[in-house]
């Protein structure tokens, strides 16, 4: 049988790695937040003639606007987002943008006052943490008649932080390059990114305490790596049919709702990866008490090499 | 055991063609799909009234007088389904779904309509108003010893729009008892002065754009007019007159205004996705597991079907995220298949029958389906509450109910209907066929 579980240290230095980046971007860029969480102004407008978004840059910082971010749509249109804008603000900008470019039709108008703002970042903190106890307890209950329930738990636990932490990381990224923002729908991917990442989990788990019970094998790596094999198949198909609708939402739906294909894309992968390579392995790690060597570089990869 | 399966068949035959009916047809009156917002274009809008100088203890009356006002303003509009609520203590929510109006009117419908008169203020004075004619302070007369402000409060409910001999548009009022008594006092004082026209923090402007006040040339007791508007303002303005002013300021918290074409696009967009996606899981499902592929490319045809009929039905407004939660529950609607039928491929290596195999399957994959889709519920039931406790709810909320009705309907696909389809199949020539096959092929 493959020695799937023999390389979990080439798994651990992967995603530590990926992690690692993520850690330094949040440090230097740290994360953009969508006018929801941080209130302002969002303008879509459709311009009648071309215009090129350096041109529309410099005309929105000379109209006073300096810390506005123009972004482009896959539609064509541009997204312009300011600070909250009066009534009078906003016409005047649509006339000025008018009198400049042309005719220009607004698609779409968004604006979020300071005091929404506040309510909507706070309450999504605090559905965040409940979402995190919520499926402690649930992980705890589901594994309740393993020997060690609590290990299973923890294991599952941060194995979603892995993914949380790995979307994070990249959107930090994303953000500092192409100004992409933690927005509602973001929170709404990472939640349902979660759920789905200890649905995997779980299914490997649920094979381990099957082998356990059936006594496969009294070495409890033997028993880990065959679970981690016999489900690897259903792990890798589920990943990819849900893989394949994201990408037709991606490709197909655009920009609106980019950010969020592109959560779910990354979470998917991520969650897909922990709940095969990283979750299962740490229990034979915890099992083995093997934590020393995650502090001796040297000997990290004796069992793979 | 035949006869039983047979029996289910029928009843997920039955069940489909109800649903493919459903949505067909029109269902409680309702022909199409119930689109959100974002999809279907439209005004949502929060406000905040101002309850400052409000008595404690009447602040309910006055938002009730707020919704009322509200929707005298927006029936005329011929909005299908409008929202017009209170919301907490101060809110109040506005959704108007497919309607379309400019900036200008989108404004009237929250303005207060009460317009106050003003005088110039000498040098010294405090002045309450100022724009290009002055510093204005309001006008104000004595009614029984008590000094009061001159203001559209005091007019009847009969205001209209009309034209003057030369063609210009004038509004004409006429001051109920008290006003009259105020208007004459005033009139009388500001002879051959202006008299300025404001409506709350700014001057009533004209269609040329300046402030409007006119030159008081007579004393006025009874009717009055103002002139210099635009068609459009001073029809809008005598509407709103008489309708009603609003009893507390309103400010906007939220706004989300999409134009209608913009959202035709993403239905489109989305449905494509939508057909997309199903033909690459379809696709794959065929190409891996072949015969069993099939069954659950039909079962997965059947989800398709029962989940929008469901949301026809409830109705579930239907959101882009929505459509999102929806398309994502495809991808997930397929993990039970593959989880029974991998599953099932273990089960025919250790040398059991086809029919056998399918039950066993089944049978073990079940805990494995149970467990994992828990968690997917309780997020969903999170979001829920998160989208149910904000502002921009719309988005949020849509996803986790599609996606908790998608992953719900997909676990009963998925067993019920998977099964019985491949139980038709033991015993034939082609279910010798498939068990070879699916044996052989795959990976490990």
């Amino acid at each position: 049988m493959l020695g799937l579980l023999g390389k979990r240290f080439w798994f651990f230095l992967i995603s530590g790695g990926v992690i690692l980046i993520g850690i330094i971007s949040l440090a230097t860029f740290g994360l953009k937040y969508g006018i929801e969480f941080s209130s302002g102004s969002m303008m879509t407008v459709d311009f009648e003639q071309e215009v090129s978004q350096t041109e529309l840059e410099q005309t929105i910082v000379d109209l006073g606007y300096a810390n506005a971010i123009i972004q482009r749509t896959g539609a064509g249109d541009f997204l312009i987002r300011t600070g909250e804008l009066t009534r009078e603000e906003k016409t005047a900008l649509k006339d000025a943008l008018a009198s400049k470019y042309g005719g220009l039709t607004e698609a779409e108008f968004y604006s979020v006052s300071p005091m929404v703002a506040t309510e909507t970042a706070q309450n999504a903190a605090i559905a965040v943490a409940v979402a995190a106890i919520g499926i402690l307890l649930y992980v705890t209950w589901a594994f309740h008649r393993m020997p060690k329930p609590f290990r299973y738990g923890t294991c599952a636990i941060i194995a979603l932080l892995h993914d949380a932490l790995i979307a994070l990381g990249i959107f930090s990224i994303l953000g500092g390059i192409l100004n992409w923002e933690i927005n509602l729908m973001f929170i709404t991917g990472i939640l349902a990114v979660i759920g789905y990442s200890v649905n995997n989990t779980v299914v490997v788990f649920d094979r381990i305490r099957e082998n356990l019970r059936m006594g496969v094998s009294p070495d409890f790596e033997v028993v880990v790596n065959n679970s981690m094999v016999e489900t690897l198949g259903r792990s890798l198909n589920t990943s990819l049919t849900t893989l394949f609708v994201i990408l037709a939402l991606l490709l197909f739906v655009g920009a609106t709702i980019m950010n969020f294909a592109v959560v779910l894309l990354i979470g998917i992968i991520a969650g897909t990866f922990s709940s095969v390579c990283i979750a299962p392995p740490l229990l034979v790690v915890w099992e083995k008490g093997e934590w020393g060597r995650f502090l001796r570089p040297a000997r990290i990869f004796q069992r793979s090499a | 055991m035949p006869g039983r399966n047979t029996l289910t068949l029928i009843v997920i035959i039955v069940l489909f063609i109800l649903a493919v009916c459903a949505l067909i047809f029109p269902v409680f009156g309702r022909e199409q799909m119930r689109l959100g917002l974002d999809l279907q274009g439209g005004i949502h809008m929060v406000y905040r009234a101002d309850l400052s100088q409000v008595e404690p203890g009447e602040e309910a009356d006055i938002i009730e007088g707020v919704v009322a006002v509200l929707n005298n303003r927006i029936n005329p509009l011929g909005v299908t389904e409008p929202v017009i609520q209170k919301q907490g203590r101060d809110r109040i929510l506005v959704e108007l779904p497919g309607l379309s109006i400019t900036d200008k009117e989108k404004e009237r419908l929250s303005r207060v309509a009460l317009l106050e008169f003003g005088e110039l203020a000498a040098e010294d004075e405090e002045a309450k108003w100022e724009n290009e004619l002055g510093r204005w302070k309001p006008a104000t007369g004595v009614i029984n010893g008590q000094e009061k402000e001159l203001t559209s409060a005091y007019f009847k409910e009969n205001t209209y729009v009309d034209q003057d001999r030369l063609g210009g548009i004038i509004l004409v009022f006429e001051w109920n008892e008290e006003g009259s008594k105020l208007s004459e006092q005033i009139t009388a004082r500001l002879m051959n002065q202006p008299l300025g026209i404001f409506e709350g923090d700014a001057s009533l402007l004209g269609e040329d754009g300046r402030p409007i006040a006119p030159i008081v040339r007579a004393k006025i007791t009874h009717r009055g007019q103002i002139e210099g508007l635009s068609y459009k303002e001073a029809d809008s303005l005598s509407k709103q007159l008489n309708a009603g002013r609003l009893p507390v300021p309103l400010e906007i918290l939220y706004d989300q205004t999409v134009s209608p074409i913009l959202g035709a696009d993403f239905v489109d967009m989305s449905i494509r996705a939508g057909i997309i996606g199903i033909i690459l899981v379809m696709l794959f499902m065929i190409a891996y597991y072949r015969l069993p592929g099939v069954l659950a490319s039909l079962a997965l045809i059947f989800y398709g079907a029962l989940v929008l009929a469901i949301f026809k039905l409830i109705p579930v407004t239907l959101t882009l995220a929505g459509l999102g939660g929806l398309i994502l529950s495809v991808g997930m609607a397929v993990d039970a298949n593959v989880l029974i039928f991998e599953r099932m491929k273990e089960e025919f290596r250790t040398g059991r029958t086809l029919g056998a195999a399918i039950e066993a399957g089944f049978e073990r994959a079940w805990t494995a389906i149970r467990d994992s889709n828990g968690t997917t519920f309780i997020v969903c039931g999170i979001l829920y509450w998160l989208g149910s406790s904000i502002v921009a709810s719309a988005p949020v909320k849509g996803f986790a109910l599609t996606l908790f009705i998608g992953v719900a309907v997909s676990m009963f696909t998925a067993i019920v209907v998977t099964r019985t389809l491949l139980r038709l199949f033991v015993g034939t020539a082609l279910g010798q066929r498939t068990s070879r096959i699916i044996v052989y092929t795959g990976r490990n």
